[in-house]
């Protein structure tokens, strides 16, 4: 039941992820983006399968969970970190560019946003 | 073996001393020739030593080879071969380098840049000798590209010239395709013999050319021989690659960079030859290049253009030999080999002089330069008779021999006469070219409009020629005392056996060699005579093919094919290119699933036990990532809602003993979120509503393929997880407390038994943060959207202000405590990073940038350094300690007070991982900050104009 579970909010978060990656605007694809990176790591993590109390830190219990996928994760997690601000950073890039918010900088879309294009 | 064996210096030091070289040039370009010259003799000293050890040894005759593993799992390891032949051009190689490096010294004009070009002509010759003295296949295949990259900077000497720009990239394209075939071929070869070290694969011969891999081995490495060789039909670089400074067309063009083809014939000589393909193919191809760059020769009107062709001729003329297949045919191209690398060296030189003091090199124009430059015209005749195979010099003996093998394997060529009738018809066009060079430049009358204060060159660059050409008389006169010895030697080498006697004397009687010799002298004389009405005939037919033509074609019809092709895919746009990626995974998930016969699911027999809490918790995380793309629109709730999503994740984590995760993610959270509403300010706060009627369709798609994606991954995910696994998890849980000394498995494997990939992710997390940084310098961007967030003057954040200042303390010494406990509890370098950087933003939201800054400023940049600078020497540190890069040592202390403590080097390491982490983190997050702080200075500004 709660592999079923997990892995349902791991289909949930790839449906939500993809979606927002193919809007139009570059702050919708920064969530979609952070979206996917918690399923992927959701996925990853849960490839060592799920056990309660039992930490990989040796001495503290019976049995162990995977402690590989787990370093996996977490170098996964700070990389996604550091793609997420370099894209928003882009995404800002963008902005001060060509002064709009489309992912192509097309300037149609941002015609009737607030805020227009800088001096 | 070390490095500072004499056989790898040789190879070594040329690479070495490229940027010497270029620096001393920087001063004078005599420094700069100097620097080089003394390399090279450096060299030449090391080869006479080594060569001197072998004879004291006795072993000169031997395959000497050295080297150690570099990758034994793929078979590539680091090894050197010393044998006659790589001698031979070794000895080429270093001594017509030195001549060509002296020459160049008075070659170059005082406006070309003598440290590019002495610099690029040691990085050639260092990957010359790299594949002449290679060991292994796959290394000399590096060192054969290298020659490649070497000659297209040399080619393109003169960038400014289109013709020089124009011919490199030719020279490259062509060698280029050559070298990756080659390396195709190398591969397949090494695959067969199962071995790429020379040695190994001399000795399966047979069962190399038994393999039915032999032919598609053949052609690769024949594709990448012919292409470095110019051999029909890639002959037409050569030519082109003329627009080198002369020197250039000397050494690399003439005298060794061509030669590598032949080398690579010769090596693999004992090996590919002896069938019928390998004498259809390199016979076949040696004897069109030897007609045609003989035939072509004679009509060319440019000096390094007749040379250029007669190059082609003669790099034919070797290659038929070697594919005559013979002992002695192969004696014979090893001799001619080295004959045509002097005269034809000589002759380059020649040109560059006549081309330095007369100013051009049309032989149209040229002419009566003997009684201006007797001594030049001197050599030049020597050098050109040794060409054309005058008696009495080397290139006749050379000739002597090819035609006597040419009418000893006629028969193979269908009838007894038709191949030495061909290579005869060569012979006469040689004489008749080599006629031409000397009596249209140095006899018979000048154009008017040329020079009249023609003189002698500068010495400088004439005693190369005097050497080479003094080498061409005493050969042609001593030969048997001369290069006897080198000749036996080399051929031993080539033949990997006993070499066939062969006599090197003068005279061999009244034969059909020498007949034929005589032919070719006077059906010479006479072509020459005749040349005027010839040159008009092949003006107005052979010359107007061109394969130069069809070589642009084909590169415009790549061309056009490479644009269509990527101009579907790619149209510069994002979207239509995410929605070629996820398509293109889901149907290859799709098909995945559908062509997968047994039951997908397994009984989930390691589920964990349902708690109502936890499943509550992951339902409720369901309906928030729905309620994000449902919100997505109001992009500060979005967010809001991204940030519960993320707490959820991180309280999975430490429900499912991820406690490293957990911490991990949490911190991430903080930082991540803070980051991205100082990014909010500058962007529109809403994204365009898509609720028009023709926007309908391009959503429903979008929502077709998340909802497929989605469902496909969950299906996957549950496939996986219901099944039973095996796992490599007990080595690490077993060896984590005797191998890395800490008790926390996560944290031992990421800086120990996993090290070298956290340096790499940790080198990525420094280069995003100097991207992030690079990116935001000077960026102008619209007004921000008012906010009270970070502008540093918030008039009701006393209470804030306060707290954050008192926790500052605390949560430093909270980060410490995480980084120092991390190899025996939950902790670590990337988590005390992420808390430290979290810790320092709460105080800078809280104060302001410029007050934070001025209590407390991190030197981000240098703490990045300093992390990436500590991580690696602890990986170096072991390696200087005879251990692979980034084993870890570790020992027990007993302190007092503080009790028994455990130190690992590898928490070396974990502090680099913080001090990169905490670097890179603040870097970003103050980087985006400052953005505000611009923006709040100019609205102030604003307020005093106003």
């Amino acid at each position: 039941m709660m592999s079923i579970l997990f892995a349902s909010l791991i289909g949930f978060l790839t449906a939500a992820g993809v979606f927002l990656s193919l809007r139009a605007q570059t702050f919708p694809v920064v969530l979609g983006l952070t979206l996917l990176s918690y399923a992927v790591n959701l996925f990853l993590f849960g490839m060592g399968r799920l056990k309660t109390d039992a930490a990989a830190v040796l001495g503290n219990s019976a049995s162990y969970t995977d402690p590989l996928p787990q370093a996996l994760v977490l170098t996964a997690i700070v990389i996604a970190f550091a793609m997420t601000a370099f894209v928003i950073v882009l995404a800002l890039k963008t902005r001060a560019e060509l002064g709009n918010d489309h992912v192509d900088g097309e300037d149609d879309a941002s015609a009737n946003e607030q805020g227009g294009p800088s001096a | 073996m070390s490095l500072l064996n004499p056989i790898v210096l040789i190879v070594l030091l040329p690479f070495l001393s490229a940027p010497f070289v270029a620096w001393f040039g920087g001063k004078s370009r005599r420094a700069a020739a100097w620097a080089a010259a003394a390399v090279t003799l450096l060299c030449l000293a090391l080869l006479g030593g080594v060569i001197a050890q072998l004879i004291a040894r006795g072993r000169l005759a031997d395959a000497h080879v050295i080297g150690f593993h570099w990758m034994p799992s793929i078979g590539l390891d680091f090894a050197f071969r010393m044998d006659g032949l790589s001698l031979l051009f070794t000895g080429l190689i270093l001594i017509i380098g030195l001549l060509v490096i002296v020459y160049a010294r008075y070659y170059l004009a005082s406006q070309d840049s003598a440290a590019r070009f002495f610099a690029s002509l040691m990085l050639f010759m260092g990957a010359m000798l790299g594949i002449v003295l290679s060991e292994n296949m796959i290394q000399m295949v590096v060192f054969w590209e290298l020659t490649s990259l070497s000659s297209f900077l040399l080619i393109s000497f003169w960038q400014h010239r289109k013709e020089a720009r124009y011919g490199a990239r030719m020279a490259l394209a062509v060698t280029g395709f050559g070298g990756l075939a080659l390396l195709g071929g190398v591969l397949l070869l090494g695959h067969v013999a199962g071995s790429y070290n020379i040695s190994v694969i001399l000795e399966a011969g047979d069962e190399i050319r038994q393999s039915p891999l032999y032919l598609p081995i053949l052609l690769l490495i024949l594709l990448g021989a012919f292409t470095k060789s110019a051999q029909f039909p890639f002959h037409f670089w050569l030519p082109n690659a003329m627009a080198a400074p002369t020197p250039v067309s000397a050494y690399l063009h003439s005298a060794t960079m061509v030669k590598a083809g032949l080398f690579l014939l010769a090596r693999l000589f004992p090996v590919l030859s002896g069938t019928n393909e390998w004498l259809l193919l390199v016979g076949g191809a040696g004897l069109i290049t030897f007609l045609l760059g003989a035939y072509t020769a004679l009509f060319k009107h440019d000096l390094k253009g007749l040379l250029a062709y007669s190059t082609l001729s003669h790099l034919g003329l070797i290659t038929l030999l070697f594919g005559f297949g013979t002992p002695m045919a192969a004696v014979a191209a090893i001799f001619h080999l080295i004959n045509h690398a002097t005269f034809k060296a000589s002759l380059f030189m020649v040109a560059g002089i006549v081309d330095h003091e007369t100013g051009t090199r049309d032989m149209r124009r040229l002419g009566g330069l003997a009684r201006k430059m007797p001594h030049t015209a001197a050599l030049a005749i020597v050098a050109a008779s040794a060409m054309a195979g005058v008696p009495l010099l080397n290139g006749f003996l050379s000739k002597e021999m090819f035609f006597s093998e040419a009418v000893d394997v006629a028969h193979e060529f269908g009838s007894n006469w038709a191949l030495p009738l061909l290579v005869t018809l060569g012979g006469v066009m040689s004489v008749a070219y080599s006629i031409r060079f000397i009596h249209d430049t140095f006899f018979g009358t000048p154009s008017p409009d040329l020079p009249t204060e023609i003189h002698e060159p500068h010495r400088g660059m004439r005693i190369p020629i005097d050497v080479l050409v003094f080498v061409c008389l005493a050969v042609g006169l001593f030969p048997a005392l001369l290069v006897g010895g080198l000749l036996t030697l080399a051929a031993g080498a080539v033949l990997n056996g006993p070499p066939p006697h062969f006599s090197l004397a003068l005279w061999h009687g009244f034969n059909a060699p020498l007949m034929m010799s005589s032919i070719a002298l006077a059906g010479g004389l006479l072509v020459y005579l005749s040349r005027h009405p010839l040159t008009r005939w092949h003006e107005n037919s052979v010359g107007r093919l061109s394969a130069r033509a069809v070589y642009d074609r084909l590169m415009a019809l790549m061309q056009i094919a490479a644009e269509a092709v990527t101009h579907r895919f790619d149209q510069g746009r994002m979207q239509p290119m995410v929605l070629w990626t996820t398509g293109v995974a889901l149907i290859a998930g799709l098909i995945g699933f559908l062509s997968y016969q047994a039951p997908l699911f397994g009984n989930d027999s390691l589920a964990a036990p349902f708690d109502a809490l936890t499943a509550t918790g992951m339902i409720i995380m369901m309906g928030t990532a729905v309620w994000v793309v449902n919100q997505h629109r109001q992009r500060l709730f979005a967010l809001l809602l991204m940030s519960v999503l993320g707490l959820g994740v991180s309280l999975l984590f430490i429900r499912f003993s991820a406690p490293d995760l957990a911490l991990t993610q949490l911190s991430v959270e903080v930082i991540t979120v803070i980051l991205m509403l100082l990014a909010l300010r500058y962007l529109p706060q809403q994204t365009l509503s898509e609720r028009d009627p023709k926007d309908r369709p391009r959503i429903r798609r979008d929502a077709v393929i998340a909802v497929l994606s989605g469902v496909g991954i969950a299906l996957f995910t549950y496939a996986v997880m219901s099944r039973d696994y095996d796992t490599i998890a007990g080595y690490f849980l077993a060896n984590s407390l005797t191998e890395g000394g800490g008790h926390n498995v996560v944290n031992v494997i990421l800086v120990d038994f996993r090290g070298y990939d956290t340096f790499g992710e940790i080198s990525v997390l420094a280069l995003a943060a100097l991207g992030v940084y690079a990116l935001l310098q000077g960026m102008r961007l619209p007004p921000a959207v008012s906010s009270p967030i970070a502008s540093g003057r918030i008039a009701h954040a006393q209470l804030l202000q306060t707290v954050t200042r008192l926790l500052l303390p605390m949560t430093l010494m909270f980060g410490i405590y995480i980084l120092l406990r991390g190899h025996n509890a939950p902790g670590g370098g990337f988590i005390a990073g992420l808390i430290i950087a979290s810790a320092l933003m709460t105080q800078y939201l809280a104060q302001g940038i410029d007050s934070s800054e001025r209590a407390l400023k991190v030197p981000t940049h240098g703490a990045i350094a300093l992390g990436l600078f500590l991580a690696l020497a602890t990986g170096l540190g072991s390696i200087v300690l005879g251990y692979p890069f980034l084993t870890s040592a570790f020992t027990h202390l007993h302190l007092p007070v503080v009790g028994d403590v455990e130190v690992a080097s590898a928490m070396l390491f974990d502090l680099g991982v913080f001090f990169v982490v905490m670097g890179a983190s603040v870097l970003m997050l103050t980087q985006m900050a400052k953005l505000t702080r611009v923006e709040t200075t100019v609205h102030t500004s604003g307020q005093v104009a106003k």
